[in-house]
C-alpha cells in the first residue's frame, strides 16, 4: 500500500487498533477529539467497544473496568480533561491496572485555548497524582511515530502492568503527512503475562523476579481483590508499615529497574556537540531545522529528543552532553523539561531556557538567536 | 454450599462499629447469592469508598474497590466490555448520590445491565460523621453543628427520573424484604437500583439521640411504611417517612443489547 496523507490524531487511532485496543471510553475535548471520532467508528469492526461516557473521571474509570477484564484499554484527552482523570490515573499505577491514555496538549492552564498548541503538561504526566506511583510517558513527535509509539505505549502498559501515558501536543495531532502505515513494518504487539497455577495458590500481587504482577482477568476463575487502598499480595486492604513499604517499593521499583528497556530518544549530531538542545514533540521539529542552519554555519550543534519523557532518559543525556558547554532547552511551557535536564548537566555546562507559552509554535529561527546569544 | 461460601469469612473480623447494619446488607446478599446460585467467576462485585465501600472486599468474588464514587463508571467499562458478566456495584449513599451522582443519572439513562444497591445511612461514617445528601434536614453532623440545613434526595425518585428499569426501596429492620428486595433485583435485566436504609449508631446516632444500635433500628422501622399504608396517609403524615417497596419494575432495551444489536455481524 502507497503512502497516504494521514493526520497525527488518526495516525493514534490505528496505531491502537494494530496494538489490539478492544475498549476506549472518551469525552470530547479539541484538539485530541478525531482519535475518539476514528475509534467510535472502527472499533465495533475489530470487535470492540466505544462509549462516549459522562466526563472525563468516568472515562477513566470505564477503561480501568475493561483492563481489570484483561482488555486493551485507552482515554484520549487534552489538558482540563487530563486533570479530571489524575485521581483515577493514580489509581491504576496503584493497582497495576494496564491502559493508555492519550493526551493531546493544548494551551492552558484551565480552559486556555482549546487549539493553540502547549506544552504545559510535561510534569503533569509524571506529577500529576497524590502520593508516588509510576508513569510511563511518550511523546512522538510524527504521524509516523505517533503511529508507532501508540503501539509502544500498550506494549508498554501491558508489559509493566502500569498506565501509559501518550503525549502529543495540537501540532502533531493536528499535522498531516504522508505515511505508510502498513509499510511502518512488523510491530511488536505485547500482550500481558498469564499464568497457570491453581486459583488456590495464586497470589495477584506477589510480584515475581521480574518486579512486575500477573494479574489475571477477572471472571478468569481467579477471585481477588483490586483496589487503590494500600493492599497485601491478595489485594486486602493491608496499611502496615512493611506491606505499605513493600507496595510503594514495588510499585515505583518495577519501573526504575527496567528503566533502561523503557529510554527511547533520539539524537542528531550529538557525538562533537557543544551546544545541545533538549526538545521534544512539536518543537524538536523547529530545534532539527535549528541544528540543519547551525551546522552549515559551522556550528557544533546537537539534538537530543527524549521520546520516553518519564523516566527520563538520564544516562543518554549525560553521554550526549559529553562536549557540551551548553545546552538549550526551547518548551512551549513556563519551563518544565529543563528541570530535569538540570538535574543531569554536570555543574560546568551551562543552562538556558527557551520558552513561549503564546499558543504559537517555537521557530527555528528562534532558537537560533538563543544560539547565537550563548555563543557569545 | 451455603450462603457463607460467598463470603470471606477467614478474613474476618469486619472492620466495622457495633450495631452496623452494612453488614445486615452483606449478609442479606450473600444469602441471595446463595440463593440465585450467582457464578462466583461470571459476577464481578464494585464498590469504592467509605464504609459501605469497604465491605464487599470480604465477599467471595472479583471485587474491584475504586475511587469514591466512581463504582459505577468502572462497572460500566465491565459491563459493556464483557457483557456476559453479572456486575454488582455496592455504595454508601454519599458515594453514589454526592461524588458519585453524575455516574448514577448516566448509568440510569443508559439502561446498562447493573444492580446498584445503595445503602442509606444518612452520614459520612468513614470520615467521622459529616452530612450527606441523604442526611434529614435538622438533623446533627460533624459539618452541620446547627442542624443539617439542605433537603435530603429523594434516591428512588431520581433513580426512576433518571430512567433505571428497576427502583426499590427496603431497609436493615425488615430483613426478609430486604432479601426478597435483593432477589428481584439481580434477576432484573436492566440497570436496577435497590436503596436500603441503613443505621449508623456511631456516627449519625451520637449524634442524633439514638446512639444505641437497637434504637436505631426501631428508627427505621418507625419510619418506613409500605406502599399500601402509604395510600392511606396524606401527605403531612407521609412527611419525613420512607415508602418501601417497588417502585418501577418496567423493560425497555438494555445497552449491551443495543450495542450487540447494532454492530451484530461487524467485527470479529
Amino acid at each position: 500500500m502507497s503512502s497516504q496523507l494521514i493526520q497525527g490524531n488518526e495516525a493514534c487511532a490505528w496505531g491502537a487498533l494494530k496494538a489490539g485496543v478492544k475498549f476506549c471510553a472518551g469525552y470530547p475535548i479539541t484538539p485530541s477529539t478525531d482519535v475518539v471520532e476514528l475509534l467510535a467508528q472502527e472499533l465495533p469492526k475489530a470487535g470492540g467497544r466505544f462509549i462516549q461516557m459522562e466526563d472525563e473521571i468516568a472515562s477513566m474509570g470505564a477503561v480501568l473496568g475493561a483492563s481489570v477484564m484483561g482488555e486493551k484499554a485507552m482515554t484520549v484527552t487534552s489538558g482540563p480533561g487530563f486533570d479530571l482523570m489524575q485521581e483515577n490515573i493514580a489509581f491504576g499505577a496503584m493497582a497495576q491496572l494496564p491502559c493508555v491514555v492519550v493526551n493531546v496538549q493544548r494551551s492552558g492552564p484551565s480552559t486556555g485555548g482549546a487549539t493553540l498548541p502547549a506544552q504545559g503538561d510535561l510534569i503533569q504526566a509524571k506529577y500529576g497524582t497524590s502520593g508516588d506511583s509510576p508513569r510511563i510517558v511518550l511523546y512522538p513527535n510524527s504521524v509516523e511515530e505517533i503511529y508507532r509509539m501508540t503501539i509502544q505505549a500498550f506494549n508498554y502498559a501491558e508489559q509493566y502492568m502500569t498506565p501509559v501515558i501518550l503525549l502529543m501536543d495540537e501540532i502533531i495531532g493536528h499535522m498531516r503527512e504522508n505515511v505508510d502505515l502498513e509499510g511502518v513494518g512488523d510491530v511488536e504487539i505485547v500482550s500481558r503475562r498469564r499464568t497457570d497455577v491453581p486459583p488456590a495458590e495464586y497470589r495477584p500481587y506477589a510480584a515475581d523476579e521480574t518486579g512486575i504482577p500477573i494479574l489475571m482477568p477477572f471472571g478468569s476463575g481467579y477471585r481477588y481483590v483490586v483496589q487503590g487502598m494500600h493492599h497485601d499480595v491478595n489485594g486486602m486492604p493491608n496499611t502496615g508499615a512493611a506491606n505499605v513499604d513493600a507496595t510503594i517499593r514495588q510499585i515505583n521499583g518495577k519501573i526504575d529497574r527496567h528503566k533502561e528497556r523503557i529510554w527511547l530518544w533520539e539524537e542528531k549530531e550529538t557525538e562533537d556537540a557543544d551546544i545541545l538542545l533538549v526538545a521534544v514533540g512539536c518543537v524538536s521539529r523547529s530545534a532539527l531545522e535549528a541544528v540543519r542552519q547551525a551546522r552549515r554555519q559551522g556550528l557544533k550543534v546537537g539534538l537530543f529528543r527524549p521520546i520516553t519523557v518519564w523516566p527520563f532518559p538520564e544516562e543518554p543525556l549525560a553521554r550526549a552532553l559529553a562536549h557540551a558547554r551548553a545546552v538549550l532547552v526551547p518548551e512551549m511551557n513556563w519551563g518544565q523539561l529543563i528541570h530535569k535536564v538540570k538535574e543531569v548537566k554536570p555543574d560546568a555546562v551551562k543552562a538556558v531556557g527557551l520558552n513561549k507559552y503564546d499558543g504559537t509554535l517555537i521557530m527555528p529561527e528562534e532558537i537560533l538567536k538563543v544560539i547565537e546569544e550563548v555563543r557569545a | 454450599m451455603s450462603w457463607k461460601d460467598y463470603i470471606k469469612e477467614d478474613m474476618f473480623p469486619l472492620f466495622t462499629c457495633a450495631g452496623c447494619t452494612h453488614g445486615t446488607v452483606t449478609n442479606a446478599f450473600a444469602r441471595v447469592a446463595d440463593e440465585l446460585k450467582l457464578d462466583k467467576d461470571k459476577t464481578v462485585i464494585v464498590c469504592a469508598i467509605g464504609c459501605a465501600g469497604r465491605i464487599p472486599t470480604f465477599l467471595d468474588f472479583p471485587v474491584l474497590r475504586v475511587t469514591h464514587g466512581r463504582a459505577l463508571a468502572f462497572a460500566t467499562g465491565i459491563k459493556l466490555s464483557h457483557p456476559e458478566m453479572k456486575v454488582v456495584a455496592l455504595m454508601g449513599d454519599g458515594d453514589a448520590l454526592a461524588i458519585g451522582g453524575n455516574h448514577f443519572i448516566h448509568a440510569a439513562r443508559r439502561n446498562i445491565d447493573i444492580t446498584a444497591i445503595v445503602s442509606r445511612n444518612e452520614i459520612y461514617g468513614m470520615t467521622g460523621g459529616q452530612y450527606a445528601p441523604t442526611t434529614p434536614p435538622g438533623a446533627r453532623a460533624t459539618t452541620a453543628p446547627y442542624g443539617m440545613l439542605e433537603p435530603a434526595f429523594d434516591t428512588c425518585k431520581m433513580a426512576a427520573g433518571a430512567g433505571a428499569t428497576y427502583v426499590a426501596r427496603t431497609d436493615a429492620y425488615h430483613v426478609q424484604h430486604l432479601q426478597r428486595t435483593l432477589k428481584t433485583a439481580l434477576q432484573h435485566k436492566g440497570f436496577g437500583v435497590v436503596e436500603v436504609l441503613t443505621s449508623c449508631p456511631t456516627q449519625f446516632g451520637r449524634r442524633n439521640k439514638v446512639a444505641d444500635p437497637a434504637k436505631m433500628l426501631e428508627r427505621i422501622k418507625a419510619l418506613t411504611v409500605t406502599q399500601a399504608q402509604a395510600e392511606r396517609m396524606t401527605p403531612e403524615e407521609l412527611e419525613g417517612k420512607f415508602v418501601i417497596g417497588e417502585f418501577v419494575n418496567t423493560s425497555r432495551p438494555e445497552l449491551t443489547e443495543i450495542y450487540a444489536r447494532a454492530f451484530a455481524g461487524m467485527g470479529v
